[in-house]
């Protein structure tokens, strides 16, 4: 509906300021520069750090952060600055390796749920007859079912599970959000004049929806990639959290099944799990204000009320 | 909009709903069903020789290969144990429990689906009214500008996992401040009752499980409810009664929260969906014996029929819910009984 309102800016307004744009929008450049910051430790990381250290236990266990005193008044090591946990694993390397695994995991389910929703919701939509029928059931059936509960079930019988399986596992149910978005952005289009327009004058399906269509929807595709980065997530922590995650890589979730599993916080050594959670809650507010930043870009009559 | 108010509710409408509750229900458990089946070793033999080599003895090992064996009638073909294991799920009959042998899964969830209920519809009800409080507020004019300042804050609370929430918690009011306990339903001295004692450590224990599943949904009703009253701000009605010089307050009550509010209860369905998957695992940081530890030490001890029914029942009454509110939605709201099905 706010796409009638968003009239094409005319080429000699772009002279006064070229970057009077929405996409500059402050809470989505700080909410994409942390996630950019979490990624690039993942890249990053590995050379300035030696991030083996996540994998094997070769460290004192239990240390606290530099600088603390943890149990029976242990200090802290430089060697380990953010220390390590119960069987001597850095904290640090750690993080370093977990904080950019288990947003990967989420990216990566969003991606192909996407996918899988701009296929069935322009199918959806724009064809419209049975399989848009079939289409919606489906959504509206999966959209019901508790992804957790299912995932828990296959992911406890799976006994190896890798960052693609789960990112795999989890889009089977990230699909339907972005299909019900789509189909509803592409009913209210398929009535426009411009496409009528671009129907008359003979061209293909193929290339309504995607050259006429798809551009219009890109700020509301990004919002719901957020969204579905988001709920992918949630899905994969809660996961990891019943120890269900990959166990060949460590993961933020994994972290604090393993804190919680051996007691880290009646032990108080709150270095264990306050990081990961600390992280988690860091990109999971990111993601927010990247989706408050998307939802000003996407309807104008946000930006002006809130400027 | 020739129909009139004591029009009936289109059949069309009743039939998808109920069509949508036994797909979803038919769906969910056949994914339950089909994925152990595609996974290359037999999952009985794999499940009874894991326990061997956990526990080394399994009590009551062959019962449980024979149960397993009868319940799914795996000498059978696949069409029979798979409408057998239908049959199974309709009747809530889920076997025995691997890991507390000669218990029934199904009593041991009866045991302990109470509990999760009570937290749930608690935080859920808190969190709805306070949220939809909130979110009024964010709009009405008449707002003090600190409290107009405070929500938004208030709202970041909202992006992050319950799980998270309740770690904080936990380790600041339970084990740094002392103000609650660290675990538990109730003090394991007390017998359950409804002496004032046993009431009391119920809800001692449970305001900071509830506290975090609040502190995590109510942002959601704020946001939502702000969107409806923007729409309800500019509506004729709202103009008028402020022309006719009604009380600010009757004004936001009658005129803005009662139409606003309506379009938030089908969201409330959904909701129960997703809080239950959090408060899973909020029931397992804070050692609340409900679904969510019943789910965790099944996963712990490799008690896949436990596991099974437990994750069944969640889903199940999250189907239910959102049937019952689709259901009572048009009672509710008369709005939708004039418009068409789309």
């Amino acid at each position: 509906m706010a796409m009638h309102l968003k009239a094409p800016r005319p080429k000699s307004m772009n002279r006064f300021n070229r970057w009077d744009t929405p996409w500059f929008n402050p809470l989505l450049i700080s909410g994409s520069a942390i996630i950019l910051v979490i990624f690039g430790m993942g890249i990053l990381g590995q050379y300035l750090w030696d991030t083996d250290l996540a994998y094997t236990g070769s460290a004192p266990l239990n240390l606290p952060p530099y600088g603390f005193e943890g149990l029976r008044g242990k200090e802290g090591l430089i060697e380990h600055p953010l220390g390590t946990e119960n069987s001597g694993r850095d904290m640090l390397a750690l993080m370093l390796v977990g904080a950019p695994n288990t947003l990967l995991i989420g990216v990566i389910a969003a991606s192909i749920g996407m996918g899988v929703g701009i296929f069935l919701g322009f199918s959806s939509g724009y064809l419209g007859g049975k399989l848009d029928d079939i289409i919606r059931l489906l959504a509206d059936v999966t959209i019901t079912i508790p992804a957790l509960m299912i995932l828990v079930v296959i992911n406890a019988l799976l006994r190896e599970i890798d960052i693609m399986t789960m990112a795999l596992l989890i889009a089977l149910f990230i699909w339907p959000s972005p299909t019900r978005l789509i189909r509803s952005q592409v009913l209210s289009m398929r009535e426009s004049g411009y496409i009528k327009m671009a129907q008359l004058s003979g061209a293909s399906h193929w290339s309504i929806m995607f050259k006429e269509m798809l551009p219009n929807l890109i700020p509301y595709l990004f919002g719901s990639f957020i969204a579905g980065t988001t709920g992918a997530i949630l899905a994969a922590v809660g996961l990891e959290t019943l120890g269900l995650g990959p166990q060949r890589v460590p993961t933020l979730g994994g972290t604090i099944y393993d804190a919680i599993n051996s007691a880290a916080l009646l032990r108080n050594m709150w270095w264990w799990w306050l990081m990961p959670t600390v992280l988690l809650a860091l990109m999971f507010i990111s993601l927010l204000l990247i989706n408050l930043g998307l939802d000003q870009v996407s309807n104008p009559k946000l930006r002006k009320s809130s400027q | 909009m020739s129909a009139s108010r004591t029009s009936k509710i289109p059949k069309a409408y009743i039939t998808r709903r109920i069509v949508v509750f036994f797909l979803t229900i038919w769906l969910a458990a056949s994914i339950i069903w089909v994925v152990p089946r595609l996974t290359p070793d037999d999952p009985v033999a794999s499940m009874v020789g894991q326990m061997m080599e956990t526990s080394a003895y399994v009590d009551g090992a062959d019962e449980i290969i024979e149960g397993w064996r009868a319940r799914f009638g795996l000498d059978k073909p696949l069409y029979e144990q798979y409408f057998r294991y239908l049959w199974n799920c309709l009747t809530l009959d889920f076997g025995y429990s691997y890991s507390a042998f000669p218990a029934q899964v199904s009593d041991m969830i009866a045991y302990k689906l109470p509990w999760t209920l009570g937290l749930l519809m608690l935080s859920l009800v808190i969190s709805f009214v306070l949220g939809n409080f909130l979110g009024a507020l964010m709009i009405w004019s008449q707002t003090p500008a600190l409290l107009r300042l405070l929500i938004p804050f208030g709202m970041i609370f909202t992006s992050v996992p319950t799980i998270l929430a309740g770690l904080f918690l936990l380790y600041i009011f339970a084990f740094l401040l002392r103000w609650f306990p660290l675990r538990g339903i109730y003090d394991q001295d007390l017998t359950m009752g409804l002496n004032w004692d046993f009431i009391v450590s119920v809800i001692h224990h449970g305001t900071l499980p509830a506290l975090s599943i609040i502190l995590v949904s109510f942002g959601a009703w704020a946001l939502g409810m702000r969107g409806m009253m923007i729409t309800v701000q500019g509506e004729d009605y709202t103009l008028l009664g402020k022309a006719k010089g009604l009380r600010p307050l009757y004004l936001l009550y009658r005129y803005m929260i009662r139409n606003a509010i309506l379009p938030q209860i089908t969201a409330f369905a959904f909701q129960v969906g997703t809080l239950l998957s959090g408060q899973i695992l909020v029931e397992i940081v804070f050692g609340y014996q409900g679904m969510g530890m019943l789910i965790y030490e099944a996963i712990l001890s490799r008690d896949y029929a436990l596991l099974q029914g437990a994750s069944y029942i969640i889903i199940l009454m999250t189907a239910l819910s959102v049937l019952i509110v689709d259901l009572a939605y048009p009672f509710i709201d008369p709005r939708i009984r004039l418009a068409k099905e789309g």
